[in-house]
């Protein structure tokens, strides 16, 4: 049996599966003082009247990092960075204790001015003084060459409890995003650390052995331990829990949008033949952008318990949430309380509802029923618009190749997936609307709890081949290697299988579930200087897809 | 994080899978490493830069510049298409007021195209800043538009098309054309009669530096659009100039290129040449996107850039400011030489050979333009090139008074189809183009 959790804003949703059905499923407020109770109390009830040893999985996706970041809630941490030629680095400060060094490496890797020791061991020390215990170091194309950031960390090491480096965290560049994602590593790490070495402890009391997953924002998981150096990565795993849930009933070869309705907001995704579309870079939202790897979703401010006003004699749905549906003992109307009223909800209290969508009523100069309907209506067509908006945006990335011009591919969704609370009542009112086939996802209550517990594990590698410097590398794994001269594509999608292959297994892996491998990326250039070839370049980017783990097919039916 | 000061549209197609060979300079690596240092610096991040998708080009949208021979398919690629159509895109972006200004950072080049083309010259097949030009007087009716070609090479395409045009100002520095291809682009070469100075070519002695390319910008071009007023600015950025270009003789560099465009303030550019992939164009690229955007560009520094060592001499900064004077004083005289150009009504004739040396043509031009004051002047080209095609082309500018919209019709209805494989008609009023 296996155990999904999903520790959201709201509800915590825990689901017990075995390989033939959902043999528990519970739903519990999220107490956000206290995560660590919440999982605890889940788990508990979960397990009442289960031998543990039955447990061959857990996976946990929480709000935990995404909480320090939105109440800033992180240690100050150390950041030493070297850019070189460009852009000003102190744009990119991450508050306090934020040095820019000497030293500079160019888009080939090559080293075009040195590292100051003396200078690091200087910061060193002052940070030191300061009480700082973690620093993150990067280096302006260390991902071409990490030696400048390898150096630093050496001499750093003495100093501090941990130190993370720039090119560990991506096979991508993009310094400002490398720097925001370092720092978010560092400074949550303490945090992470304590709060999953007591759920595991908790865990073992209870007879739990299995080695703990989390989630990522990517939809994959990844072990404990593997998580210690990347605990950023656990960012906004919420929605990704919602839209693996979502994937066994997407269609096969075709593309779907998947709508998470909650209580504040809706997440909107896509899937493509089944596989949910990944965000080019990393994670983005409003200002903050990082590099690390997520599903492509966005956020409209607009649930089953938002504010529900009238301005301008318009209706105003959103984006803020004044507590519960007046149903359900609010203060202010809601969508949810326009389901009460329409009848398409039998849950709440009627009168408290009804009162609320009069006062709407009122200000509209129609009927209760009429009101209720307009704001059913307008919840739709706002997270529709909105959906069909970043579809045109998906359709409208540029491409960097004639091939890829010719042939891009659009998307064009024919079927809808709908999740949360409210999902079961929203369906057929975005058919008629809409003319799309939507359709609830069943048990779409806790549907992000079975995504969790069966998301399979993610990682991708980026390799960096050439021919005229004689090496391959994958900085991000540590890897780099001598090649010949007739060193071809072959040899390199090889030689990236295997790390991904290690990669995977080391992240938690089964074995038995590598076989959803893609090549992502592709290029290859001849080095020509005066006129002569002097060698290639070849890149590469390989992953391990989001996707479920095999064996629980039966669960969904 | 960074926010521009003005939006800033940015096409940026850097067609990994096209070359004209494996080993020609206009080749697939030619962006990798300005794609490298804009992916890493963050570019597409910074909040005001919009990174639009190129379009595609017409066959229509090409015949409003061109004359190809025999046809638009036989002597474009994709690639071509794409290029231009990057230009496009940002024209759209920027006459839609979507952004302040926009850089189609793309490739292949195309300013050493001519309104006749038939095939490849220069590494250009199409002149991608005139489609553009073109279609943005089509389009959005803009009349007066400045092309400031800062290409290393004489931008001989550009002046070519807009040879009979005073609506368009094109002013080109490049270096001397006795040192460099092509080798046109003195400072006599002027314009058509109906449109003396509206072309003004400054050639600038090999070893021009940063100083001198800004005393020229600062004396000659800034004060001309002063007094020309254009609608639109359009800069055809190439970036050969830089000290590391390896078909070039000139010491510019990317702090230089980057203060060019604040005080040129283009409201488009377009990449043109420029081919020292590595140590300029990431640093030059960089540049330039940054002074487009108000950004702060005092950090896009060359590794090795030493500015003793590149300082030009004295005799060079005399030539310079000989030149600069000598072109001031066309300009100042550019009435004058319209009058003396001829009787309105008169055909005034001119013949010309064109050599195509990317795909080795040897092209004859025998040209008859009208004199006219109220517009550009129509005109025919009898073209032939060998190996290829002998045409009869008309063009009737867009401008054009009634006498030379009749004078052209009269130039294609009498026009012998058996003496011509084909012959064209540029009816830019209209905005049709006929073959018989």
């Amino acid at each position: 049996m296996i155990i999904g959790i999903d520790v959201g804003g709201t509800n915590t949703d825990a689901v017990l599966l075995s390989s033939s059905s959902i043999e528990k499923k519970i739903k519990v407020p999220t107490d956000s003082e206290d995560l660590f109770n919440t999982i605890l109390s889940s788990f508990t009830r979960l397990l009442d009247n289960i031998d543990p040893k039955k447990i061959q999985r857990v996976v946990i996706s929480t709000t935990l990092t995404t909480n320090a970041i939105v109440q800033q809630n992180m240690d100050p941490v150390g950041m030493i960075v070297s850019a070189g030629p460009g852009i000003d680095p102190r744009v990119f400060s991450t508050g306090e204790h934020y040095y820019c060094v000497t030293g500079s490496i160019n888009h080939r890797g090559r080293e075009k001015a040195p590292i100051n020791k003396m200078e690091i061991e200087d910061i060193a020390k002052r940070m030191k003084k300061a009480g700082i215990e973690y620093v993150g170091v990067v280096s302006k194309f260390c991902v071409r060459n990490p030696s400048h950031e390898m150096l630093i960390k050496r001499i750093l090491n003495k100093y501090f409890k941990k130190v993370f480096l720039g090119h560990h965290v991506s096979g991508n560049l993009n310094f400002p995003r490398r720097i925001a994602t370092t720092h978010l590593n560092a400074a949550v790490f303490s945090l992470h650390k304590s709060f999953f070495e007591a759920v595991k402890q908790s865990l073992e009391e209870m007879g739990l052995m299995v080695p703990i997953q989390i989630l990522k924002a990517d939809g994959g998981t990844m072990t404990f331990e593997s998580s210690m150096s990347f605990p950023g990565q656990t960012v906004l795993s919420g929605p990704a829990a919602s839209i693996m849930g979502a994937i066994p009933y997407a269609p096969e070869n075709q593309d779907a949008i998947v709508l998470d309705i909650g209580g504040t907001t809706t997440d909107i995704a896509f899937l493509v033949n089944k596989a949910p579309l990944l965000e080019p870079v990393g994670i983005r939202r409003g200002q903050y952008k990082s590099l690390i790897r997520s599903l492509r979703t966005e956020s409209k401010g607009i649930g089953g318990d938002s504010a529900v006003r009238v301005k301008d004699k318009e209706l105003v749905i959103g984006p803020d949430r004044k507590g519960p549906a007046m149903a359900f003992g609010g203060q202010e109307p809601t969508p949810t309380d326009a389901l009460v009223v329409l009848g398409l909800m039998d849950e709440g209290d009627q009168e408290n509802a009804k009162e609320g969508i009069h006062k709407i009523a009122e200000q509209l100069c129609v009927t209760d029923e009429e009101a209720a309907d307009q704001i059913f209506k307008k919840c739709c067509s706002v997270i529709l618009k909105k959906t069909f908006e970043m579809i045109d945006k998906l359709n409208s990335k540029p491409v960097y190749t004639v091939h890829e011009f010719l042939e891009g591919y659009k998307i064009s969704p024919r079927k809808i997936l709908l999740l949360g609370g409210p999902a079961p009542y929203f369906a057929k009112k975005i058919e008629e609307l809409y003319h799309i086939e939507t359709d609830a996802v069943p048990e779409s209550s806790v549907a992000n709890a079975i995504g969790a517990a069966l998301a399979r594990t993610t990682c991708e590698v980026s390799l960096n081949a050439d021919t005229e410097l004689g090496i391959v590398t994958a900085h991000e794994e540590d890897f780099a290697e001598p090649i010949s001269k007739t060193y071809s594509d072959d040899d390199l999608v090889e030689t990236a299988y295997t790390l991904l292959k290690e990669k995977a297994v080391n992240s938690g892996a089964d074995p038995d579930n590598l076989d959803e491998v893609e090549v992502v990326e592709f290029q290859k250039f001849n080095i020509v200087r005066n006129f002569s070839p002097r060698g290639k370049i070849f890149r590469a980017k390989m992953q391990l897809k989001p996707g479920l783990i095999k064996g629980f097919e039966k669960v969904l039916q | 994080m960074l926010k521009a000061l003005n939006k800033t549209g940015l096409v940026f197609f850097p067609a990994f899978d096209w070359a004209i060979d494996p080993t020609h300079p206009e080749r697939e690596e030619r962006l990798l490493y300005t794609q490298d240092q804009f992916t890493e610096e963050g570019i597409f991040d910074i909040s005001g830069i919009i990174e639009y998708k190129p379009d595609l080009v017409t066959p229509d949208d090409i015949r409003r510049a061109h004359f190809c021979v025999p046809d638009e398919k036989t002597i474009t690629t994709q690639s071509h298409l794409i290029s231009a159509g990057g230009a496009k895109a940002i024209a759209d972006a920027v006459l839609n007021h979507e952004v302040k200004s926009g850089f189609a950072l793309v490739r292949p080049p195309g300013h050493h195209s001519m309104r006749v083309s038939h095939g490849g010259r220069g590494f250009c097949h199409i002149n991608i800043e005139a489609i553009m030009v073109e279609y943005i007087r089509s389009q959005f009716g803009v009349k007066k538009i400045a092309i400031i070609d800062t290409d290393c090479h004489h931008g001989d395409g550009t002046n070519d098309i807009f040879w009979h045009d005073p609506d368009v100002l094109f002013i080109s520095l490049h270096q001397d054309g006795r040192t460099m291809y092509p080798g046109s682009g003195f400072p006599d070469e002027l314009g058509g009669p109906n449109a003396k100075g509206s072309n003004l070519n400054i050639p600038l002695p090999p070893g021009t530096s940063t100083e001198g390319y800004l005393y020229v910008i600062k004396n000659c071009v800034l004060p001309v659009l002063e007094e020309f007023k254009p609608d639109l600015i359009v800069n055809s950025a190439g970036q050969d100039n830089h000290y590391t270009d390896p078909l070039t003789n000139m010491n510019f560099s990317a702090q230089g290129y980057a203060e060019l465009t604040s005080l040129l303030k283009p409201d488009i550019a377009v990449l043109e040449g420029g081919y020292s992939i590595e140590g300029a164009l990431p640093y030059v690229n960089l540049g330039i996107i940054l002074a487009m955007a108000g950004l702060d560009y005092s950090g896009v520094v060359e590794p090795d850039y030493n500015p003793e060592r590149l300082r030009q001499t004295v005799s060079i900064t005399d030539k310079i400011k000989k030149t600069t004077s000598l072109v001031n004083s066309y300009w100042n005289q550019k009435d004058t030489l319209r009058q003396k150009a001829g009787r309105i009504g008169d055909l005034v004739v001119r013949h010309r050979e064109v050599f195509y040396d990317t795909d080795n043509i040897f092209e004859r031009q025998k040209e008859k333009v009208r004199i006219c004051r109220d517009c550009g002047g129509c005109f025919e080209i009898d073209s032939k090139a060998t190996p290829g095609h002998h045409i009869l082309a008309v063009h009737i500018p867009i401008n054009a008074c009634h006498s030379c919209k009749e004078t052209g019709y009269r130039f294609f209805d009498q026009a012998d189809v058996n003496k011509f494989d084909k012959v064209f008609l540029q009816d830019r009023p209209k905005d049709i183009y006929e073959i018989k």
